[in-house]
């Protein structure tokens, strides 16, 4: 209990550190620093953010559209498929493949960079780690995810997805698809909540991903507990905060 | 050679990832529906405004010309009060028009249909619109037919 609590303390203390560092360090930020970061985050992640995309839509729309056929209303497609895709699929699936596909590699670069005592290094030299490894990292994972969750959205419901299945196979009318889904998804109310949510997604999957890697024990064993953590925690946390997120901007509780 | 291709990767990463939130915006909502640029507000008061919702748009002959922005209740004839915020560039609005709540397909939304009138005065903002046609209600209008079944039957 007492470990837990100063683990969360000390995770509170190393976000202040870095947020603190934020602004220092982009005023004589190296921009290829960021850009390498965005790099080995955001574009690595593009395929699988691609492929989950295609097929989430696929699914939705062949389960859509079994379900609404029921009641004749499958000419409604778009507007399941939209407004599920852009309020929770797209910013939650998106969050918990780039856990899975960035946050763990960051825990992982980061631990290993402390076990071989390459930070103490860079202290040693007088370089800020924080500045230098940690706030290129986090500004590329909150600039990325908010992109991927765009483009994740995009795929599942778009040509190569939901419209792939529903219109092109089963017959969906695409005027009926696309016109009924611009009815029905407003931009303020859904559009822009699911960039939020993907905002504080990535703000999560940052601070733990950084966090547990920055702190990881020094051995092997050590780095593969922070990547495990890492994975698990950002999970937890994107789908607990998702809950929260939703009861807050589209109310109902 | 090496870092300058990673930077175009990354910018054709950003381009893409800006595309997608213009496709989310403008193909999969649709940005326009807002009531952009100046507006003006009609009251209609209606005997029941059953599925209409804040939101929901505003039609004249079809075209989208503004959204409800309140329903409240009149406390006077307890009737529902709802305002429809119109652009400005629909103000030719006749004062004798009337409003109706209408449906989408026999599902589908509800909206405000109005419908224009003959008079030369126009519609001001704070105005009232006196003509209004309630939401069809299914469950009176089933109600209504099994009475008048059974009605028919005894007879």
């Amino acid at each position: 209990m007492i470990s837990w609590l100063s683990h969360l303390g000390r995770s509170f203390l190393f976000l202040l550190q870095l947020l603190a560092a934020i602004v220092p360090a982009t005023t004589k930020l190296r921009v290829r620093l960021l850009t390498q970061q965005i790099w080995s985050v955001g574009n690595q992640s593009l395929v699988i953010i691609v492929v989950s995309g295609i097929f989430v839509g696929m699914v939705l729309a062949l389960q859509g559209y079994r379900t609404l056929v029921t009641f004749g209303a499958e000419e409604s497609l778009g507007v399941v498929v939209g407004l599920s895709i852009v309020r929770e699929l797209g910013p939650v699936l998106t969050g918990l493949l780039f856990a899975g596909r960035a946050g763990s590699a960051l825990a992982a670069e980061i631990g290993l960079m402390r076990a071989t005592e390459q930070i103490d290094g860079l202290e040693l030299m007088a370089v800020d780690p924080v500045r230098r490894l940690l706030v290129p990292r986090f500004l590329a994972v909150m600039v990325s995810l908010p992109l991927l969750t765009a483009i994740f959205s995009c795929m599942a419901i778009g040509a190569g997805g939901a419209h792939l299945i529903g219109v092109d196979l089963l017959g969906v009318d695409s005027g009926a698809y696309w016109s009924q889904m611009k009815a029905a998804v407003d931009f303020n109310h859904d559009v822009m909540n699911g960039i939020i949510k993907s905002v504080v997604f990535a703000f999560g999957v940052g601070w733990i991903s950084l966090y547990q890697g920055f702190y990881a024990a020094p051995t092997s064993e050590g780095v593969g507990r922070a990547t495990t953590r890492t994975v698990v925690l950002s999970s937890l946390f994107i789908l607990g905060s998702n809950f929260v997120l939703t009861a807050m901007l589209f109310g109902g509780l | 050679m090496q870092s300058r291709s990673v930077e175009a990767v990354v910018g054709f990463f950003l381009c893409l990832g800006v595309a997608a939130i213009l496709v989310l915006t403008f193909q999969v909502s649709d940005l326009q529906r807002s009531v952009s640029g100046n507006s003006y507000t009609i009251f209609a008061n209606f005997e029941n405004s059953g599925g209409l919702k804040v939101g929901s748009s505003v039609s004249l002959a079809g075209v989208n010309i503004g959204r409800v922005t309140d329903i409240s209740i009149d406390s006077d004839t307890f009737e529902s009060r709802v305002s429809l915020t119109v652009e400005d560039k629909f103000n030719m609005l006749p004062k004798d028009s009337s409003a109706s709540i209408l449906t989408a397909g026999l599902l589908g939304e509800r909206y405000v249909g109005i419908e224009p009138g003959g008079d030369m005065k126009l519609l001001a903002d704070g105005d009232v619109v006196r003509f209004t046609e309630s939401a069809l209600v299914l469950e009176q209008i089933i109600g209504q037919f099994l009475f008048s079944q059974s009605s028919n039957k005894s007879e």
